[in-house]
């Protein structure tokens, strides 16, 4: 994985959450405040633009500047969560090597691990955890890299029943959970964008 | 969406610099990053407080920053917390030596940048969480009760103390005990629009309303027709005084807040109603405070808030205040 990389990944993020931006906005008008896809979307604009600045630093350098821009960026509760997802993939060790397919598993884990501490928030709670939890969990489990194809589109499965399941969820986080029975019926706004994100990432591998 | 905006993306960056030219008298707008502070420095020795939330709530936080309230305001986008960066600039800003006292409305958002802020800043500092909407059921289920209008009181009675040399220490356990005695609950007859979204937070019927609504448009207990005033701000109080359980001729601030598309008219008639409830049910009104303090754009609606009073909350209640959404006593 290489700076490159992380930028390409970004603009085929941002494609696919602003085709299917009318729906997370839907979503998260039903449970939240409709705000969440606007922040999604201003970050990974932010991240796009900062393609000069950092292709040609190191990795750690990289992803700290990329967390300070998604931080101050986007505010809320996702500035926060995606910001501390950045910042803790940057001190993974060893990242001034060649970025292996175990290393960058190794990174986007801690990524997730700390998000999970920042937010307080575990599995089954109607939040984008839900989604992400699950696929660390996947990812600590990939042990043969000869099927790295076949892996990663368990990935790809896991992380869309997890997102599907949060529709029947209760929600206890966020400004969800003050609707109590009636959240109840739909998917979680960030739980979607979530999978639509690592689904992304994940075809991308598969197709290099 | 009919609003008066020029680009969506400088609505924020245009609303602070005509607040910033408004009243300059009293208030400076930093940009980048976005926050505002008193025109004067805060003076050697005393605590500095630094609130902030998500704009579209005007004239919270930014009106509140002044002398005998807050020495810094930070505002996020429409409705989304601001960011670490704006609490470390602020706090780095105004550190006059006393530490720093965030004070922070209980939403998930707001919670995880203020500690962000608070964990790169390296001195002194604590915080306040506010909570007092009783529209939530408070348990360990759920994200807990949100911090609504009373987050005013606790920031205008926090203020003076501070103002008069309060400790750190002193000015948190006032802060707490503020919004401990204070309970609130809202309603909304119409939805908002932030400017990003275009339309509607939600969809809302031209004869119904959302009871227990929280500031941002998320709903609250139940969705009801709507009725009348007497109806509304009676079972507004019950749920109110269920969760206070004041004692008998307990002293009470009583403060009726618009939630931003709701007349005074209104709001008065809401309050003469809130006033002959409250009497009947034994509580003596000591204090009072009508208008739009807390908002959610331009929604309909209104909330209503009560704080039980001591002798030590009503003085720095009654202390002076010079800012651009509160003035007395100077």
């Amino acid at each position: 994985m290489s700076v490159n990389f992380l930028i390409s990944q970004a603009k085929n993020i941002q494609k696919v959450i602003d085709e299917n931006a009318p729906e997370i906005e839907a979503l998260d008008q039903n449970i939240g405040d409709g705000d969440h896809v606007f922040n999604v979307q201003r970050g990974l604009k932010l991240v796009v633009e900062l393609e000069n600045t950092i292709k040609d630093l190191p990795m750690d350098k990289a992803l700290n500047m990329i967390a300070m821009k998604v931080l101050s960026g986007i505010g809320g509760s996702s500035g926060a969560l995606f910001g501390t997802f950045f910042m803790s993939m940057a001190k993974t060790t060893d990242l001034n090597k060649n970025i292996n397919f175990n290393k960058a598993c190794e990174m986007i884990i801690n990524g997730i691990q700390a998000m999970k501490e920042r937010g307080k928030a575990g599995v089954g709670e109607k939040t984008m955890m839900d989604v992400l939890i699950p696929v660390s969990d996947k990812l600590k489990d990939i042990k043969n890299k000869n099927e790295i194809e076949q892996e990663l589109n368990d990935v790809i499965k896991i992380a869309k029943d997890r997102m599907l399941a949060t529709k029947d969820m209760l929600c206890t986080k966020g400004r969800a959970s003050f609707l109590g029975e009636r959240a109840k019926g739909h998917i979680d706004p960030g739980a979607r964008s979530s999978q639509l994100i690592i689904e992304t990432i994940c075809k991308s591998v598969i197709n290099q | 969406m009919k609003k008066f905006i020029n680009k969506t993306d400088d609505f924020l960056r245009e609303s602070l610099e005509g607040f910033g030219k408004a009243h300059s008298d009293i208030i400076k707008v930093n940009f980048d990053p976005n926050f505002v502070s008193r025109k004067n420095k805060t003076k050697e020795g005393k605590v500095s407080l630094i609130s902030g939330g998500g704009s579209g709530h005007e004239p919270m936080h930014g009106g509140f920053v002044g002398h005998g309230m807050l020495d810094v305001a930070c505002p996020g986008f429409v409705f989304s917390a601001p960011s670490p960066d704006q609490m470390l600039a602020a706090a780095e800003h105004v550190d006059s030596g006393a530490g720093i006292l965030f004070i922070v409305k209980n939403y998930s958002g707001d919670i995880m940048n203020f500690q962000m802020g608070a964990e790169m800043y390296s001195q002194k500092s604590d915080s306040i969480v506010t909570n007092d909407d009783v529209a939530v059921e408070d348990s360990t289920f759920t994200t807990g009760r949100r911090g609504v209008a009373a987050t005013v009181l606790v920031e205008k009675i926090v203020g003076s103390l501070a103002e008069d040399s309060g400790s750190l220490e002193d000015c948190k356990k006032i802060g707490e005990k503020v919004n401990k005695n204070a309970g609130t609950m809202g309603v909304a007859f119409t939805s908002c629009t932030t400017p990003e979204a275009g339309k509607p937070t939600f969809d809302i019927g031209p004869d119904e309303m959302e009871f227990g609504v929280g500031i941002h448009g998320e709903p609250g207990r139940k969705r009801e027709k709507i009725q009348s005033s007497k109806k509304i701000v009676g079972n507004i109080l019950d749920a109110i005084l269920d969760d206070l359980k004041p004692e008998n001729n307990e002293k009470m601030l009583l403060f009726v807040n618009g939630m931003g598309g709701t007349p005074l008219t209104e709001l008065y008639l809401v309050y003469d109603d809130a006033c002959k409830i409250l009497q009947s049910k034994g509580v003596e009104i000591t204090r009072s405070l009508v208008g739009n303090y807390c908002t959610s754009l331009e929604m309909q609606g209104a909330s209503i808030t009560l704080l039980k009073c001591d002798e030590e909350i009503l003085k720095n209640w009654d202390a002076p205040v010079h800012t651009a959404a509160m003035r007395w006593g100077m």
